[in-house]
């Protein structure tokens, strides 16, 4: 379920449970030369810059040939910041395709970390979706492929474990969004041996800190973060408020930024998939994971204030 | 799907507004100037509730069932599936309900001869607003013309003018099962268009309403 205007009670609740992670070692955090900071992956120790690219609604245009070559600008802009994670589902319309006409026309086939979906009710259609989403994005195997929202998530599970013992695919995962069904969530994630889970967790959605969060790292599962914006309404609430003074302290100039930042300092956040349509907006996503990120006294600050407004 | 009371209609969009209203930019470029044979059709639909001859209503069996037809090709198959793939399942009705008035308006089942003024007048007013009002919205919302939806090439209009035809036709027993598909239409239109926090999705709403309710009234069948 969703924590929408949490209590000062519940930010205080996550916030310990925060800072009792914090405790621990984080997964290994590094920063690139003029590029976004990094995290290793827990099941490899493969590193991956804290921000990705998502694809949900702003990649789905069709054969629209000046919104694909908009997609495209994104897409470099991505990569020429250091960007590394594209994700996509076969549930995103034509997403996918766009990913690959980008893919082609940056010649990024070698420079992009693979993220993508099994979506399907009918595990018999599993590997051909498969097959076609491969297609889509116009690469040999994906870097990562994902239960898509726990959809027949036993047998779509069992594809994809297969997948990787057989060298089809480096990494298998799970998602859900806005906090859904996340007590099944954690029994898969006790029980299988997943190298990534996808959830929501924004400064006003962290249910995941109360259990998730905390198991991912017992696991060493690393942890894709959706919907950071909550699909932009987050920002819309936010636009008319000023900046305070003190998200200087961590270079954040916009609200967008101080949000990406609350997400990506939690030790246990492997990645964060802003989507946009605006390159704008991908260098300033990407520059909050180049610039310093908050403690846990700046996080809490971050919660309660946003938490208010 | 659990927890579906924590969905919203949101969440089922899977594009933005510019995506959706450029689908009908590109679409009118595609096919102009059939946007002027198709409002010389829209025409033909006000010729048939005034003057019912039979033959015309044979020829507005054609022309309806081509539009149909057209619409779910040209609109929904080739350009709002790909970026909308619940519209596949929405295509085979298109399909069926261009059948379905090729038959009945071809075959004399349907007529129009019905004389009471309310239905006619509300039927012409609901293809007048298709033919003519719609396509000038995008105006009204601060969008370019070339953006319009325009009758038997887009589905709005196209719907709710098959609607204005059918609240004055008779027997009700052939009109009620002609009207199911174009009143799911204008349901799917306003859930999209409200959700996409579009002001127009009043027009489908407020003509599948006004259909229903002229169609339900007690006397709306002709003695």
């Amino acid at each position: 379920m969703s924590i929408c205007n949490p209590s000062r009670r519940t930010i205080l609740k996550g916030l310990l449970t925060t800072a009792a992670a914090t405790a621990i070692p984080s997964w290994p955090l590094s920063a690139q030369d003029n590029g976004p900071k990094t995290r290793a992956v827990p099941s490899t120790g493969d590193s991956l810059p804290l921000i990705g690219l998502g694809s949900w609604i702003t990649f789905n245009v069709g054969d629209d040939s000046e919104l694909l070559e908009q997609c495209v600008d994104v897409m470099a802009a991505f990569f020429d910041a250091g960007g590394r994670m594209i994700d996509s589902s076969p549930m995103y319309g034509s997403s996918q395709a766009t990913i690959g006409y980008g893919l082609d026309k940056l010649d990024a086939h070698d420079r992009v970390f693979s993220a993508d979906k099994l979506w399907t009710s009918n595990p018999d259609e599993g590997r051909d979706q498969i097959d076609a989403s491969r297609s889509d994005w116009g690469i040999s195997r994906f870097d990562l492929l994902q239960v898509h929202n726990l959809r027949a998530w036993r047998e779509n599970l069992e594809t994809l474990l297969t997948m990787k013992d057989d060298g089809e695919l480096r990494y298998v995962g799970i998602t859900t969004s806005h906090g859904r069904r996340h007590d099944e969530f954690e029994t898969i994630m006790r029980d299988y041996p997943l190298d990534f889970v996808q959830l929501t967790y924004n400064p006003i959605d962290r249910a995941a800190e109360q259990r998730l969060l905390p198991l991912a790292r017992e696991r060493e599962i690393g942890v894709i973060v959706n919907r950071p914006f909550q699909q932009g309404r987050l920002i819309d609430r936010l636009e008319d408020h000023a900046l305070p003074d003190w998200a200087s302290d961590v270079e954040a100039e916009t609200w967008a930024q101080l949000i990406l930042k609350f997400i990506i300092s939690h030790p246990d956040v492997t990645c964060a998939i802003p989507a946009t349509t605006q390159v704008a907006h991908v260098r300033e996503n990407m520059a909050a994971a180049s610039s310093p990120l908050p403690d846990d006294d700046m996080r809490q600050r971050i919660a309660e204030t946003i938490g208010e407004l | 799907m659990s927890e579906w009371w924590t969905y919203r209609p949101e969440d089922f969009l899977l594009f933005s507004p510019r995506v959706y209203w450029r689908l009908f930019e590109l679409h009118n470029a595609a096919w102009w100037p059939l946007q002027i044979v198709a409002l010389l059709a829209g025409l033909l639909l006000i010729v048939v509730l005034l003057t019912p001859r039979p033959w015309l209503v044979r020829c507005l069996g054609v022309v309806l069932a081509a539009s149909w037809g057209f619409v779910a090709w040209a609109f929904l198959w080739q350009r709002y599936a790909p970026i909308n793939w619940a519209i596949e399942y929405v295509i085979p009705l298109f399909a069926l309900q261009a059948l379905l008035l090729l038959g009945a308006l071809s075959s004399g089942w349907l007529t129009f001869t019905d004389r009471r003024r309310l239905p006619r007048y509300i039927g012409l007013a609901l293809i007048l607003h298709a033919v003519i009002l719609h396509p000038l919205v995008p105006l009204l919302s601060g969008r370019s013309w070339q953006m319009a939806e325009v009758f038997a090439v887009a589905p709005d209009p196209l719907a709710i003018a098959t609607l204005g035809l059918l609240v004055s036709a008779h027997p009700a027993r052939w009109a009620w099962p002609l009207m199911v598909i174009p009143l799911l239409w204008c349901l799917i239109s306003w859930l999209t268009l409200d959700t996409m926090g579009a002001p127009s999705a009043w027009s489908p709403l407020t003509a599948a309403c006004l259909a229903l309710v002229t169609r339900l009234w007690p006397h709306a069948e002709a003695k």
